[in-house]
């Protein structure tokens, strides 16, 4: 199931100031893989993603993905050699319609004139309904305001951003906090379609058993460090809870921290 | 599935339905006014209309230009005092040289071309000036183009030490003459209107009015845009400046003042929201005409002057607190 590496840091450190909000962290995921960060509030996870998607400069440490180093200044670099991102803070406009914030920064045009190109709006709009039908998504009218949505639907539209342009990898800042039961439904459904069609995902995520029913590899966090890596289908509640607060609970079989 | 289809191409009534209603209003207000107090018509006199496009065609070609800058969640009040100095700068470039007190006694008689780009290039200048402050600076529009206001008046008063500038040469009466300003306000609106729907100039101006984070998060150079809108909300100034210094046949530094709130004011009636994000050109080339036909339309009745600016302050608040209503009936929703 797991194919080739396609992103790995080594020795990944995010300081700011005196504060080590990242230590040494050796993270790989493989094509195909979906792979979940957990931890507790500070723990290091949103740090690690900001480095790997170019939002901030790691301190020291590397970063390798498809087969090259990489040094992101800005979160179009990582984008444009194929890490998506969908931001905690959904980045949406929420004054333009569903194919504009897709298409937002990198518009089909005609022919090239520079800031003055003229947009394919008829090109953005069916890929912008392939997008969406590629994650099960329904939104009703694609010309309405993104907000004019739903925080689930404005959810959907920033994850079929991410998959309108067939990347390489998909990185999901807690999509789900935000949003209510079904809509949360509709979002791991989305997941599991992306898992489906085999593109590798890195799923941040405070939902325990969300985690543990979606995805492949549990990657621990706490105090700015790696402190576990676990296969979904062998751990527990328990085990990744103790593993984020680092103590040995003691382990009560019928606990239920899920 | 046709059904989806239609669903998803439908598109709602004219943005402008509601903004156009109020201009139609308007002028049956003063129609009625004018047969009660004036004893004939107000509206349907094709001189009078006339006459009221062209005094507002120079507003309206600066308005346009604000458009664009409030539709990106900024704010310019410094049109008027470009206005000032690129008139008089290209004015200064287009006297005769049987004018004994030639600004330039070395250069009269210049082709009509030079004055012209010499006074859009001062504009376009000053106005790029503006979008490059804010956006490195990053203070507030407010602020960057408030200094620019006093900064530009400033020049044009040391420009000229005060002194007026006429005597052009004959070409340079083309712009103002006749229904010209007309044929460039329509020409700058329709040019104006597909940068705005059509092109990703347009989608930008709007993405980042929406949301300036999301805009650069996307990638787009937000501080290149800002110096692009800017820059060519100048031009427009420069174009308002050269064809008011044509009409005038004279350029004084005083010129263009306080125009930029006319301006800002007939953009605001238009629906375009100061918090940015929503705004079109044709809502601002109505609420020009709203402006134009309350300011006819009070000379008309014979009310004094001063009532105009009062009746003007109240429009534009009433066009705010209709906005901020649009604002929170659309959240809820």
């Amino acid at each position: 199931m797991a194919g080739d590496i396609i992103l790995t840091t080594k020795g990944l450190t995010k300081h700011y100031g005196g504060v080590h909000a990242l230590e040494d962290a050796d993270f790989e995921i493989r094509s195909g893989e979906h792979v979940a960060i957990v931890g507790d509030n500070g723990a290091g996870k949103s740090t690690f993603v900001r480095q790997i998607t170019g939002v901030e400069q790691p301190t020291a440490g590397e970063i390798f993905f498809d087969g090259k180093t990489r040094h992101f200044a800005n979160p179009l670099d990582a984008r444009k050699v194929g890490i998506e991102t969908v931001f905690q803070n959904l980045a949406l406009a929420d004054d333009l319609d569903v194919p504009a914030n897709i298409f937002l920064g990198r518009e089909e045009v005609y022919f090239n004139l520079g800031p003055f190109s003229f947009m394919n709006e008829k090109k953005m709009l069916a890929m912008a309904e392939e997008g969406l039908k590629r994650t099960a998504i329904k939104i009703p009218n694609l010309h309405n305001t993104i907000g004019n949505m739903s925080g689930g639907q404005r959810q959907c539209v920033a994850i079929s951003r991410t998959v309108t342009f067939a990347s390489k990898l998909i990185i999901m800042d807690e999509p789900t906090a935000a949003l209510g039961v079904q809509e949360t439904t509709q979002v791991e459904n989305i997941i599991r379609t992306l898992k489906k069609q085999g593109i590798p995902l890195i799923l941040i995520s405070h939902n325990l058993r969300q985690v543990l029913n979606l995805v492949d590899k549990i990657i621990v966090f706490r105090r700015g460090r790696i402190v576990g890596a676990l296969d979904a289908k062998k751990t527990d509640g328990n085990e990744i809870v103790s593993l984020i607060t680092g103590l040995d609970t003691g382990v009560h079989e019928n606990a239920s921290y899920i | 599935m046709m059904d989806m289809i239609k669903n998803m191409t439908a598109r709602p009534l004219p943005k402008d339905t509601g903004i156009f209603l109020v201009l139609i209003g308007v002028a049956i207000i003063f129609e009625i006014l004018g047969w009660l107090t004036q004893g004939q018509t107000f509206i349907f006199n094709a001189q009078r209309l006339f006459i009221i496009i062209l005094q507002m065609a120079i507003i309206g070609i600066m308005a346009i230009g604000v458009t664009q800058i409030i539709i990106m969640a900024g704010i310019d009040l410094s049109g008027g005092s470009i206005i000032g100095i690129a008139g008089l700068v290209a004015a200064s470039l287009a006297q005769t040289s049987d004018n004994v007190n030639a600004v330039y006694p070395a250069f009269t008689d210049l082709p009509v071309i030079i004055p012209v780009l010499a006074g859009l290039g001062v504009a376009m200048g000053l106005g790029w000036f503006n979008g490059a402050v804010i956006a490195i600076t990053r203070i507030p529009p407010f602020i960057a183009t408030l200094a620019m206001l006093v900064i530009a008046r400033g020049l044009s008063r040391w420009y000229t030490s005060g002194k007026q500038v006429s005597f052009f040469v004959d070409d340079f009466g083309f712009f103002g003459s006749g229904a010209t300003p007309i044929w460039i306000f329509l020409g700058v609106a329709v040019l104006s209107h597909i940068l705005l729907t059509r092109t990703t100039y347009g989608r930008r101006t709007y993405a980042i009015g929406s949301n300036e984070q999301a805009a650069r998060m996307a990638g787009i150079n937000v501080g290149r845009h800002k110096m692009l809108v800017y820059a060519l909300a100048g031009l427009l100034y420069g174009i308002a400046a050269i064809i008011q210094t044509s009409r005038a046949e004279t350029a004084q530094s005083g010129t263009g003042l306080m125009w930029e709130l006319d301006a800002i004011a007939a953009v605001v009636i238009g629906g375009t929201s100061l918090m940015g994000g929503v705004g079109r050109i044709t809502g601002t080339i109505i609420g020009v005409l709203i402006l134009g036909i309350i300011t006819s339309g009070f000379t008309f009745l014979g009310i004094g002057v001063y009532f105009i600016n009062i009746v003007k302050g109240i429009i534009i608040v009433a066009a705010v607190v209709a906005d901020q209503y649009r604002h929170r009936s659309k959240r809820k929703a």
